[in-house]
């Protein structure tokens, strides 16, 4: 069963003008390898040069922040909801 | 204050405004009074409640400022966005409405707007409010002129609502000082309270043309420079005044002068955040 990936409205353009996609993979890092497939560039908009999460995007797997959950090792149970959240907010 | 590590070896001297001295503990602070002192000016406030759309500073000062004033106050902010901010707004008795944490800032702008459409509502609209920039046409600009005897020759500040560098644009512009404007490169981005114009719901009170210069700073730039602040400086600043020193050290590196860039706020808001791990 895919996993649907929400992105706020900052990585659109990324993805072909969605904001909720279906993606496949065990782990975040697999799904985001699925979305680069389809959607190049995709990752390092999402990811830094080291390969990490960027500082300031916060992904969640369901309610759990990646972050404190294994960082893109963190798995994706099949039907799960997956949400990439600029960890900042333009404006004050 | 001047910098002088970081400003070593470049052709103007450079200044930091710091703004988390301000009571609220940002920038802020200026248009959130200014903002309240002209709605009791202008509408009868009695039994209804100050409104408006902010990720945190906004709502700080507005809070303080209402709390102070005997206002009631409710703010609509991004949730899973900085929890420090929304505590702090709450602490000075703000109610706070939460909204979906995927459209950012742009989405707390139509939930307010959304609710403004009750009565018992007023709008403060900050990015549409002219008491926003006035506020600092009337304290920022002067402020910046009279602290650096006159010598100020470039003021370079990040792009949220656009009112402080709308503002300051006003008061200094006439007397000769250069305004530079700066933006985030993306649209992702992870520098606090300032906006990419090219993605984001355009302030109905931003004007390009008070700017001299326009620029850009990456994210991971800003982030830097904030550490370089902490760390040579002294200076525990918000990922914003990193961008806004990063951006002030090109412009003082290309003219001579005295460079002021504003820090509009304090790194502790950011402590939840991974910017400091």
């Amino acid at each position: 069963m895919p996993v649907t990936v929400r992105l706020p409205g900052t990585l659109r353009d990324a993805v072909g003008g969605e904001t909720k996609i279906q993606a496949a993979g065990k782990t975040l890092a697999d799904l985001f390898a699925d979305i680069d497939r389809r959607h190049p560039g995709f990752r390092a908009r999402v990811l830094d040069d080291r390969g990490a999460i960027r500082s300031y995007v916060n992904v969640y797997v369901g309610d759990v922040d990646a972050r404190s959950s294994g960082g893109l090792d963190t798995a994706v149970p099949d039907g799960s909801e997956v949400m990439v959240i600029p960890a900042m907010a333009g404006g004050r | 204050m001047p910098l002088r590590r970081i400003g070593a070896g470049l052709r103007a001297e450079l200044w930091a405004k710091l703004e988390s001295f301000n009571p609220g503990g940002s920038v802020k602070d200026r248009a959130g009074l200014w903002m309240v002192l002209d709605a009791e000016q202008r509408v009868d406030l009695d039994g209804r409640i100050l409104l408006d759309a902010t990720s945190g500073n906004t709502g700080i000062a507005l809070a303080l400022a209402a709390a102070v004033r005997g206002h009631a106050v409710e703010l609509c902010m991004p949730d899973k966005i900085a929890a420090e901010r929304r505590r702090i707004a709450a602490a000075f008795g703000a109610t706070v409405t939460v909204t979906d944490p995927l459209a950012g800032s742009d989405g707390a702008i139509l939930r307010a707007r959304e609710l403004a459409r009750d009565p018992k509502y007023v709008y403060l609209d900050q990015y549409a409010n002219p008491a926003n920039p006035l506020a600092h046409a009337e304290t920022t600009g002067p402020e910046l002129w009279e602290q650096t005897g006159g010598r100020i020759s470039h003021f370079v500040a990040g792009v949220g609502t656009s009112g402080t560098v709308v503002g300051v644009s006003r008061a200094l512009r006439p007397r000769g000082v250069r305004i530079v404007a700066v933006q985030p490169d993306d649209a992702l981005h992870g520098i606090e309270g300032w906006k990419h114009m090219a993605t984001a719901i355009r302030p109905v009170i931003w004007d390009e043309t008070c700017a001299d210069e326009h620029r850009t700073v990456r994210t991971e730039d800003a982030v830097a420079m904030a550490k370089r602040l902490a760390r040579e400086e002294g200076i525990f600043s918000g990922p914003s005044g990193g961008g806004a020193v990063a951006a002030a050290v090109a412009v003082a590196r290309e003219h001579a002068g005295l460079v002021v860039a504003l820090l509009a706020d304090g790194g502790e808001r950011y402590l939840s955040t991974p910017l400091w791990e």
